[in-house]
């Protein structure tokens, strides 16, 4: 007799969301990297006004992802050392359920970073990124890099280098998502007709889509027996 | 000694160290295939008009992508084969796919280079085309990577299978990349040409006879026969761990 899916993915995200309230852990260290990674980009790259314009939607998602993937590395590191995912695995629940939970606690952690930096950037960049289009681009973006994050994170960490490989096995799946996602935004900051972003937006989703299939498909491979 | 001996016949099966006859037959026919094509591209296709001797190189750039193509393609059915059957025979086919493609994508981006010092002045650019292609290698050297830090074999067997199929992502966006993004000065010889391109030619019918005997070879038989070899070397390490396994549990 299993639990229903949606209890258990609701458990699993519950799980994640109080340890994070109780450690402040994750949130502290990818918010914290991010405010950086945005001053360290300004001042490395001595941003004009005309060059901002040019390179802010490249900073906004090379700063993302590599927020997701500190998180998504300590995320899935705490959970080995503390035996949590043993523990999940132990209980009859199935394997998409417990991708699911963890896709959403990560995608919950790396959204919060996501709102952080669009306000934060729009004050120090001088540009407005607190747009509609611009939001929902970012909130799809993040949920695909957490969907293929957490399938890789998983996998990761139980190999000898642990944290040293999720980059390098992260970095080039999700170039899709960067692609697109950096065509859209660019497009709706420079103000561009709608269904110039539109299509790149359509095909940000589409492939966020088709990478969540997949992963949920392959999910019960890496996570052991 | 002797026992051991006899365990190593047993578990290498050393009679069988010569190739099946099948796989003989696929070497030689690829040998000669390669050779044939080479003659084609080299003396027997006219020298283009425009970029002259040059441009024979093209006979090797496409179809060796192409051929990077079947190699990872046989990576992602051997992968979704080893997950749904559990049989070892088809991660090792997967592995060999990764290996040989790598090969050839890395053949494919070198002779592009070379292509590219005299007709666009530049060894590299950051293409978008170009780009991809090279994170697809990298994608596959993460692949080589991964495997490596993965001790448990039943292990790395079912997440190199899921990195496998992951990883073919990278060849797609690689070929349809000039639809998303637009921009590319990477020439399309079949087909409509992107707006800036630039180096490209007329497929003439030099190009054609030189063109799709190459392709065919490289799309099919190159990467199945080397696969294969690499697919034998492959059985015969794990029989020598095995071996190994035995000779030091007695």
């Amino acid at each position: 007799m299993k639990t229903p899916f949606i209890t258990c993915v609701a458990a699993i995200v519950r799980k994640d969301l109080r340890a994070e309230i109780r450690s402040r852990e994750l949130l502290s260290v990818m918010g914290l990297f991010a405010l950086l990674s945005v001053l360290l980009f300004s001042f490395a790259l001595e941003l004009d006004r005309q060059a901002r314009e040019e390179v802010v939607s490249g900073v906004l998602w090379v700063t993302l992802i590599f927020a997701s993937l500190l998180g998504l590395n300590r995320s899935m590191a705490l959970e080995r050392d503390q035996g949590g995912l043993d523990a999940i695995l132990a209980a009859p629940v199935s394997r998409a359920a417990i991708f699911v939970g963890k896709l959403l606690g990560n995608f919950v952690f790396t959204g919060i970073v996501g709102f952080v930096l669009l306000p934060l950037m729009t004050a120090l960049y001088g540009m407005n990124l607190l747009r509609a289009p611009l939001i929902l681009t970012t909130i799809i973006g993040l949920f695909g890099f957490a969907t293929v994050g957490t399938l890789l994170a998983t996998l990761t960490v139980q190999t000898r280098a642990r944290e040293a490989l999720l980059p390098i096995a992260m970095l080039p799946i999700v170039l899709p998502f960067v692609l697109t996602a950096v065509r859209a935004t660019k497009a709706i900051l420079s103000g561009a007709a709608a269904n110039e972003w539109q299509s790149a937006l359509g095909m940000l989703a589409a492939i966020t889509l088709i990478y969540f299939l997949l992963c949920l498909l392959l999910y019960e491979y890496v996570v052991g027996e | 000694m002797g026992e051991i001996k006899a365990l190593a016949q047993e578990d290498l099966r050393l009679e069988t160290s010569v190739p099946p006859r099948l796989l003989r037959l696929l070497s030689l026919v690829t040998v000669l295939g390669f050779g044939g094509t080479l003659f084609l591209g080299l003396r027997a296709a006219g020298t283009d008009i425009q970029q002259g001797e040059i441009q024979r190189i093209f006979y090797i750039h496409m179809p060796s992508f192409f051929g990077a193509f079947t190699a990872f393609g046989l990576t992602v059915v051997g992968g979704a084969l080893y997950l749904a059957r559990g049989s070892e025979k088809w991660d090792r086919i997967a592995l060999a796919g990764v290996e040989v493609g790598l090969a050839f994508s890395l053949i494919n981006l070198l002779t592009g280079s070379i292509w590219a010092r005299p007709i666009w002045n530049t060894w590299w650019t950051w293409d978008p085309r170009l780009t991809s292609a090279a994170i697809m290698c990298l994608t596959y050297a993460a692949y080589l990577m991964l495997r490596a830090g993965i001790d448990d074999r039943m292990r790395r067997r079912a997440f190199m299978s899921v990195y496998g199929i992951l990883a073919f992502v990278t060849v797609l966006i690689t070929l349809f990349i000039i639809r998303v993004v637009p921009e590319t000065i990477h020439p399309v010889i079949v087909g409509a040409s992107p707006q800036n391109a630039q180096g490209g030619f007329e497929a003439t019918s030099g190009v054609v006879t030189a063109l799709i005997p190459s392709l065919l070879l490289w799309l099919t038989l190159l990467p199945i026969t080397l696969m294969w070899h690499r697919v034998r070397l492959e059985e015969r390490l794990d029989a020598l761990d095995r071996l190994k396994m035995r000779v030091l549990s007695e």
